[in-house]
């Protein structure tokens, strides 16, 4: 009995001490003087970095972040509900907010911050911020196309002669923007029409994301993919400019496929500390902020407080069309319309 | 001395606890006389842990009901998941037949024959089960970048899962009775024959056992199939869940998911059917004398090498080719250190948790192989075929409704979630090392006066021990690797190296991504080359109905089987 005793006692300790260990480590760090708060951050995680340690400089709260696919963050903070840890919810793309503004769950933004990015790029019901911006663009290979070659509409690539050289990521939120375009403007039929004919010509390159249609573009599997400005960028800076052989190319002025996307930050209404995280996003909307983002090396361009970029034709001369926050909603439309060609 | 009936009670036979029937005589228990009533600890343990493991299950019904019919059925019922349903029952059943195959194979070879360097190879076909599938398409991508589509998928996941079969039937045929191949031979049976009717007959419930398990894990996995660009049921659900925050949708496709994973349990069930071949008397154990292969050994050596080499080989090959091969990065830089320890105390975690909480199932299912429990022990199977997002998912909501925001995000659940994850893998090890220690050595205890919890620390855990221990490394391999539900749960600012290499794999910064990747390998590869040697040392035939002494280290057996 007693070495029974002994032993049971011994796996007991021995268990303890696995879970206490563990249950110490890799927790949040002690908040500083200045409190903390959490931010779910779908956005990039270059940019992101750079401005949570100018914050904590400034202000001394310190920021938690966590990374994850900002779509997986709504149905998320949707689970955690009213208990949920997020503070902060930065994304890349208007739509997650939307969704999550139009359950109730974010608070308002003070007009001050909301005063310093143009209204056009926030929340038409002040629930959050725009704080950055892209826009969508071609990427080809030079090898495989020449300019002259380049379509001038995204509708063009719907063309029979675009079989097997377009790449597609259905999946892709950035892409969603594009389909909510197309169907505001040719309906929803006219839409369908088009996707379906898009994957048909995409054939075998169906990609997850548009980094890999950057990746993929710049190799030579595939001659033309539609993606966003800034991961051509990147890309470049990654291989360096010696090993680029793709380039973008804008589609015509005012095309459907030239759409302007915007990220932003929302607060959660859950949320116990409102103050700090008003704090949070007056600073990245502020000079400082946008100047961290126009020299950051994930390429978006700067949207508040009159900071532009340089290096990237400036946002002032692109002539995107005109589809409103409003009117790209929370991406129900496109979801819809991207399970019915099959491609979600 | 032999022959092709039932066995003695006190007499397992290995590889084969799914006979459970057999383990004790049915009259002993049926009778329900004062001695063999259901042990109450291990029912609520067992009970316990099922409801833990249950939770995810229920959460996927619940949700998916709230949304209605009128919504899940166009969802349900269109081109899509038509064509996804065919493309993962099409690539389970291909990969499920090649890792058995495989498996099989491979496990003849080493275990059977003269095959030179036996040991060396022992221990390296083991070890691509520790290389999680996601890094195994990346690796082939980087050395091929347009690999991809549907023969792809299947050759990264019947070289990342195989050992599943392996395991377990390598343990069968080391214990397995040489006789019956003898007087099969004598009987004027081919030599091929033989080999498919006898050595495979004899092998089979562990072949069926490793192959549900593959089935399973084919079902449910992501990563590997998001990078080869290859669409599942699998990487739908996550598709769902991250472009129309559908949860709904999402756990209906999941509920499918289940409905498959019950479709391959009740196929293992019908595949398993009545007679079994086993050893019947007290014969005298003999060694096993290995085939020699004379002029068809640079055959075999060539079949093993390969395999090790496509399965081992190229995603090593790609991660040294990456790491020298540098690169810029936007991305700051992170702790590979910090990422390693993080990773090692969770797995280490969850392992031991895991371990613990299937013991009292494993023994029940063996000890008091009652309907009830049989069918408890399956239900606990399906987990295994649930996407980890959709069970991170439930978790989370499970901590901030019921437990007002407790424990979410902390080591603790996170560790908790891979047990349950993992749970499966936990309790076919115990089982089938609570199948081969000899309930006789446990009377004799009890005849002894001993008390039973007494008998159970001092008898039944030194017999059981490397099968707890055999868990436990397939639970930290698992979890070790496990990428989608720890995104979820994670504690802020905490990395594993799987998140950090995904998300340094997701940014395109590939010669970052390939360290982690590496210390990955370098991580699983220890507990892989543990339950290699363990195989090594199992005995060469299964002892008589008494085993050898624990000291003599008492095999993992049959860690694998169902």
């Amino acid at each position: 009995m007693r070495r029974r005793s002994i032993r049971s006692g011994l796996l007991a300790t021995a268990l303890a001490g696995v879970l206490w260990s563990v249950g110490d480590g890799g927790g949040a760090p002690a908040s500083a003087s200045g409190g903390s708060i959490t931010l779910y951050s779908g956005q990039h995680v270059q940019t992101t970095e750079y401005l949570i340690a100018a914050f904590e400089k400034k202000t001394g709260i310190t920021v938690n972040a966590r990374y994850d696919d900002e779509d997986t963050f709504v149905d998320q903070i949707q689970a955690e509900g009213r208990n949920s840890p997020a503070d902060v919810f930065f994304t890349e793309n208007s739509p997650p907010l939307e969704a999550l503004a139009a359950k109730g769950l974010l608070s308002s933004v003070k007009p001050s911050t909301l005063a310093k990015t143009p209204a056009k790029y926030s929340s038409p019901t002040g629930n959050w911020v725009g704080v950055s911006a892209r826009v969508s663009v071609m990427v080809y290979n030079t090898a495989l196309l020449k300019p002259s070659q380049l379509p001038t509409s995204a509708m063009q690539l719907a063309q029979p002669k675009w079989k097997g050289k377009i790449a597609l990521a259905g999946g892709e939120t950035d892409f969603q923007p594009i389909v909510t375009s197309v169907a505001r403007t040719y309906g929803n039929a006219a839409a369908l029409r088009w996707l379906n004919a898009l994957k048909a010509n995409a054939t075998s390159h169906l990609y997850p994301d548009n980094e890999t249609i950057a990746d993929e573009v710049n190799r030579g599997q595939v001659a033309l993919g539609i993606i966003n400005q800034y991961y051509w960028y990147r890309e470049r800076a990654e291989v360096g400019a010696s090993n680029m052989h793709s380039k973008i190319a804008y589609f015509a002025p005012h095309d459907v496929g030239y759409v302007v996307d915007v990220s932003g930050a929302g607060i959660l209404k859950s949320s116990k500390n409102q103050a700090a995280d008003q704090q949070f996003l007056a600073f990245i909307v502020s000079a400082q902020g946008q100047e961290i983002i126009a020299h950051s090396e994930s390429f978006e361009y700067p949207i508040a407080s009159g900071v532009v970029r340089t290096g990237e034709t400036p946002l002032s001369q692109l002539q995107p069309n005109s589809i409103s926050i409003a009117q790209l909603g929370t991406g129900a439309e496109a979801i819809k319309l991207l399970q019915e060609a099959q491609l979600l | 001395m032999t022959s092709v009936v039932a066995s003695p009670p006190s007499e397992v036979p290995p590889g084969d606890p799914g006979d459970r029937s057999r383990a004790v005589p049915p009259a002993r228990w049926r009778g329900g006389r004062g001695g063999h009533r259901l042990p109450r600890l291990l029912v609520l343990g067992a009970v316990v842990a099922s409801v833990a493991v249950g939770l995810p299950l229920v959460f996927l019904v619940v949700d998916a009901a709230q949304v209605g019919w009128g919504t899940l059925g166009p969802l349900l019922f269109r081109r899509l998941t038509a064509q996804l349903l065919w493309d993962s029952v099409s690539l389970t059943i291909v990969v499920t037949f090649l890792c058995a195959v495989v498996g099989t194979l491979t496990a003849w070879f080493i275990e059977r024959t003269a095959l030179p360097g036996r040991r060396f190879w022992a221990v390296l076909v083991v070890i691509p089960l520790g290389i999680p599938d996601f890094v195994v398409s990346f690796g082939w991508r980087a050395i091929f970048p347009s690999f991809g589509g549907f023969w792809a998928a299947v050759l990264v996941m019947t070289v990342a899962v195989y050992p599943l079969v392996y395991l377990p039937v390598a343990a069968n045929l080391r214990s397995a009775d040489p006789a019956q191949e003898e007087v099969a031979r004598s009987l004027g049976l081919g030599r091929l024959r033989t080999f498919w009717r006898v050595t495979v007959g004899q092998a089979r419930l562990a072949i069926l056992g490793g192959s549900v398990l593959v089935a399973l894990v084919v079902l449910a996995e992501f990563g590997a199939f998001e990078i080869l660009g290859f669409r599942t049921l699998t990487t739908e659900i996550y598709s769902e869940l991250q472009n129309g925050y559908n949860s709904p949708a999402a756990c209906a496709l999941s509920v499918l998911l289940v409905v498959l994973g019950i479709f391959v349990l009740l196929g293992e069930g019908a595949a398993r059917g009545g007679g079994r071949g086993a050893r019947l008397g007290a014969g005298v154990a003999r060694q096993l004398r290995p085939v020699r292969l004379g002029r068809a050994t640079p055959a075999a050596l060539g079949g093993v090498g390969l395999l090790v080499a496509v399965s081992l080989g190229v995603p090593v090959a790609a991660v040294i080719y990456l790491m020298v091969k540098g690169g810029n990065s936007t991305l700051p830089p992170a702790s590979l250190l910090g990422a390693a320890g993080t990773t090692f105390s969770y797995a280490v975690g969850a392992g031991a948790l895991a371990t613990v909480a299937a013991l009292p199932i494993a023994l029940l299912s063996i000890r008091h192989p009652r309907r009830e429990v049989r069918l408890l022990e399956r239900f606990d199977m399906l987990i295994l075929g649930v996407p980890g997002l959709v069970i991170a998912l439930a978790f989370t909501y499970v901590t901030e409704h019921f437990l007002d925001g407790h424990l979410y995000q902390t080591p603790t659940l996170l560790i908790f979630t891979y047990a349950v994850m993992f749970f499966p893998l936990a309790v076919v090890s115990v089982r089938a090392a609570v199948a081969r220690s000899p309930v006789g050595l446990e009377e004799v205890g009890h005849s002894l006066g001993v008390p039973r919890r007494s008998v159970f620390w001092r008898v039944t855990l030194p017999l059981i021990a490397p099968g707890l221990a055999a868990a436990f490394c397939l639970v930290f391999l698992e979890s070790a690797t496990e990428l989608t539900a720890t995104l979820v749960l994670i504690p802020t600012g905490a990395q594993t190296l799987a998140t950090q290499f995904w998300q340094f794999q997701t940014n395109l910064s590939y010669s970052q991504a390939a360290p982690y990747a590496g210390v990955i390998m370098l991580i699983a590869a220890v507990p892989s080359y543990v339950l290699g040697r363990w195989f090594d040392r199992l005995p060469a035939r299964a002892g008589p109905a008494v085993a050898p002494p624990p000291a003599s280290g008492h095999a993992p057996g049959t860690m694998v089987t169902l």
